[in-house]
């Protein structure tokens, strides 16, 4: 049975941030994913915002982290190479009555120790954002609020893990923890592992894992959101985050550019038994649309391209769980927004815990900087011709719509941890994401897969191992891939 | 690298292929076809059934058959043609217009070009633009995705299939999927009306005993990652989905023939003015969009159902490209735009411009609405010019008349096309 210092069960984003941070450290480290890549759960489907953080309670796990990992991320991306702009956001009050919550608001973010508050008035916040709604009556801008691409920070963190020696393995299912004599027996759907520590790090199932051995239980919901995304034509639509402070209506949905330039609304919130329940509904998206109009107008929702569901893991008392739930077992769980902005900071302050207790050395060789894979698209001509020249392949365009060329999608499969499903290779490259959502590419994508990876075309997957594409030859018999 | 040419054909599909002969025959020489696939012939090369070229041929090809006689006359007149060359950037500079494109064998290119034909076809629209609810699986494949996995890669996407809408390609995968041993459960359409031609319900759904519930649409995917299930339902006279009369399938693939639309980008990033209505760049009678120089034709101006209509509408545009070239733009008189009326949804050409026309015209228009004794008018000022009987027109077939020059005083402001049921209130 392979040994290890640390087991990291989940490679969302929260579970990749806690492996690259211990792998500054000397030790034999594993991350367990249930599903076939990074980024499967809930860190593949959010709002993608990086949360100033005055939000959260003053004093709470959530405030710290957030105000801390907001802080960390602009150096992270940087190191990382992962797409991260901060846009700043407003938080829109539409009833004169509820100016007072929106003092304070602001009130609880100076508390949060969080710089760039200031209120403003409707005219004001309209003259910032023109398409604001003209019931606006106020609104908190936080200057340092951003927005990220979700999967390149995920995929970077898991990358840069790897680099420096972190395992990973994907398909894998933990079925039980039991005690070893130095630490856990990890059982999983591939046989077992063990280890002298294990962070849990499962999102929606974290509360299942930990109730497993820890004394005092967790209560994890899993809480829906629906959102549609919309064409980078209505990506101008506002230029910051625009969040409706909940008025007589209810809680409002945000609406946002996204960093790579397309509209994103939502989400809804609804609590759900299933913690696999990705669907979406009438009603959610329904609602999703009308809500968009409270604080914004005319959000041209004829643009949708795609809509989506996440799952966000809310824990009974609101506050994320960090620390040793049991000896040698550390729990990152209830993970939920604003737990992208704070994987940073959670993933140092966990790693932290687990080197200290299992006295961890520092490596000296660790290498802090991944590089993403090139965007030849956004070059200037010059550079994008000069590329193409060193690289013919970067000149062969796959995917027309975001105009994604066979070299980066080679790259994006020939990487440490690399593309072997299609939205593998989406979610790497944005081929498939545009407005024609894989219509023309995919084929494509599937050949050079299957080339790739030396399988024929009905091995290829779209995600998960059962989401094969296409069954069997035509009659007249396949082309072998 | 930089290159100078006199017309520069975006797409090598049956409208640049057209678009390219006929510019060659008026007399241009110097002439660049960009294709961004690997082959010319563009989607015909996977519409391998028949029913191609009645009109222009007399006789009945398949797709390839069809693209084949235009790329072995392109070669006939050795007209130059760059494939897997993909145009990323069009801009206008001056006088010309600059084509970007890059592929594996030339690297980044830019092209100064006197005249742009636009011929990039159009595409599907996905699932997304419908916000239809449901999970997320592998299986939910647009018509035109199937189409080229089964014909060009040989490989089947579905077993058990449910169709949302019933365009021509949708009712083409029907048959196409059920020859292959699949089982298509049934074919919705949201609309009181198919989509599609007349002809293809009969040869594509009735020959196989395949359903088409007409006022039906998807309401629900099921499967997590594939797709398990379908639920479809019954739709009011306002679209929306009727509770209880939902239907349930059981089924591994979902394919959507919702509509195409022109997949005009480029042009955007040119400068073209569009119609909300076609999605496709607004033109004159020459096929000339509001850029001087740039012109369009097939389906990037708007969908056409017929392929034999592409070829025409692209020659058109070839001439005038090469007229351009070769003899500077032609004195404008005042242009005078085409007003839609009754059923009839725009017409291309939008505007018309006496001065500069050559013999007939060719306006190209669809209806709205299944009409039944309909009769086409075309009228200015109060004069009616021209009256045509329809017995039918459906939204699914494109319908074209030839105006005369000669009808034409040059006083007109502007031009009425009108359809209607005999009878109905104007």
């Amino acid at each position: 049975m392979k040994k290890y210092d640390a087991v990291i069960i989940g490679a969302g984003v929260t579970g990749c941030a806690i492996a690259r941070e211990l792998s500054r450290r000397q030790g034999r480290f594993l991350v367990l994913e249930r599903a076939l890549d990074v980024c499967e759960g809930t860190s593949k489907a959010n709002s993608a915002i990086v949360h100033a953080g005055f939000d959260a309670q003053p004093g709470s796990l959530k405030a710290k982290m957030n105000r801390e990992g907001s802080l960390a991320m602009d150096k992270l991306c940087e190191e990382l190479d992962v797409p991260f702009r901060r846009a700043g956001a407003l938080v829109v009050c539409l009833e004169e009555g509820r100016l007072p919550a929106l003092r304070e608001l602001y009130q609880r973010g100076l508390e949060n120790g969080i710089k760039g508050l200031s209120l403003l008035t409707g005219e004001e916040a309209r003259a910032l954002e023109p398409n604001l709604a003209d019931s606006v009556c106020g609104a908190l801008l936080a200057e340092t609020s951003g927005i990220i691409c979700p999967f390149e920070l995920t995929l970077g963190l898991a990358q840069n893990a790897a680099q420096n020696g972190v395992e990973f393995q994907f398909g894998t299912q933990v079925t039980g923890l039991k005690r070893a004599p130095e630490g856990w027996t990890v059982e999983t759907s591939q046989g077992p592992a063990e280890c002298r520590a294990v962070v849990n790090a499962a999102g929606v199932f974290a509360g299942e894992i930990h109730n497993w051995v820890c004394e005092s239980q967790l209560h994890i919901t899993p809480r829906k959101g629906e959102y549609c995304l919309l064409d980078r034509t209505a990506g101008g639509h506002v230029s910051r985050t625009i969040f409706q402070l909940p008025g007589a209506l209810g809680k409002g949905v945000l609406v946002t550019p996204t960093v790579h330039g397309n509209l994103l609304v939502g989400p809804t919130a609804a609590d759900i038994p299933d913690p696999e329940n990705t669907a979406t509904t009438a009603e959610g998206l329904r609602e999703v649309g009308e809500k968009s109009g409270w604080g914004v107008k005319n959000v041209p929702l004829r643009q949708v391209i795609t809509s989506f569901t996440g799952l966000r893991a809310h824990e009974a008392g609101d506050d994320f769980i960090l620390g040793e739930s049991a000896p040698g077992f550390f729990d990152a769980a209830g993970i939920e927004s604003p737990g992208l902005s704070s994987a940073p900071a959670i993933g140092a302050y966990v790693a932290g815990l687990v080197e200290e207790s299992l006295s961890l050395p520092k490596k000296e060789n660790f290498e802090p900087i991944r590089r993403g894979i090139p965007k030849i698209a956004s070059l200037s001509p010059e550079e994008r011709a000069r590329r193409i020249r060193e690289t013919p392949l970067y000149g062969n365009i796959i995917c027309r719509c975001e105009q994604i060329s066979e070299g980066e999608i080679l790259d994006a499969i020939r990487a440490p941890l690399g593309a072997t499903t299609l939205d593998g290779v989406k979610r790497r490259t944005r081929a498939g994401m545009g407005r024609c959502q894989s219509g023309f590419c995919s084929p494509r994508v599937m050949d050079i897969l299957a080339r790739e990876l030396g399988r024929d075309l009905s091995e290829i997957r779209k995600s998960g191992p059962a989401s094969q594409i296409v069954w069997e030859a035509t009659r007249k018999g396949g082309r072998e891939a | 690298m930089s290159i100078e040419r006199d017309i520069v054909i975006i797409g090598g599909g049956p409208a640049g292929l057209a678009a390219a002969i006929a510019a060659r025959e008026a007399g241009v020489e110097d002439i660049l076809i960009l294709e961004r696939e690997k082959e010319l012939g563009g989607i015909l090369n996977q519409c391998i059934h028949n029913g191609f070229g009645l009109h222009t041929f007399k006789e009945e090809l398949t797709g390839p058959e069809y693209a084949a006689r235009y790329v072995e006359r392109v070669r006939e007149l050795a007209i130059p043609y760059r494939l897997s060359t993909t145009v990323v950037d069009l801009r206008r500079e001056g006088d010309s217009t600059i084509v970007t494109s890059v592929s594996k064998a030339d690297g980044l290119t830019e092209i100064q070009a006197k005249a742009v034909i636009l011929a990039m076809g159009c595409r599907e629209r996905p699932r997304g633009a419908l916000n239809i609810p449901g999970t997320r699986p592998a299986g939910i494949f647009s018509a035109g995705t199937a189409q080229r996995l089964v014909n060009l890669e040989g490989w089947m996407p579905g077993r058990r299939v449910v169709i949302l809408g019933s365009g021509d390609i949708g009712l083409i995968m029907a048959r196409r999927m059920t020859l292959e041993g699949a089982k298509v459960l049934c074919v919705a359409e949201l609309m009181p009306y198919s989509g599609g031609l007349k002809r293809n319900i009969v040869q594509c759904l009735d020959d196989y005993g395949i359903p088409l519930r007409l006022s039906h649409t998807v309401v629900d995917i099921q499967g997590k990652e594939r797709v398990e299930g379908v639920t479809i339902a019954k739709v009011g006279e306002d679209l929306k989905p009727i509770p209880g009369t939902e239907e349930q399938f059981d089924c591994d693939t979902l394919l959507l023939s919702v509509g195409l639309l022109p997949e005009n980008e480029l042009s955007k990033q040119a400068g073209v003015e569009l119609s909300p209505v076609t999605g496709g760049p607004k033109v004159s009678e020459t096929l000339e969009t509001g850029v001087p120089g740039v012109f369009a034709c097939g389906n990037v101006l708007h969908v056409h159902d017929l392929v034999d209509y592409v070829s025409e509408e692209a020659a058109a545009a070839g001439r005038n490209a090469a007229r351009l070239v070769l003899e500077g733009a032609p004195a404008a008189g005042k242009p005078i735009p085409l007003i839609p009326s009754g059923a009839v949804r725009y017409t291309v050409p939008s505007t018309l411009d006496p001065a500069r026309m050559e013999g007939d015209v060719i306006i190209r228009f669809r209806v709205g609405r299944n009409l039944r004794k309909a009769a086409v008018t075309v009228s200015a000022g109060g004069r009616e010019l021209l009256r045509r009987k329809r017995p039918v027109m459906a939204p699914g077939e494109m319908e074209q008349i030839a105006l005369k020059k000669e009808w034409l005083t040059g006083g007109e402001t502007e031009i009425t096309l009108d359809a209607r049921e005999e009878g109905e209130e104007t």
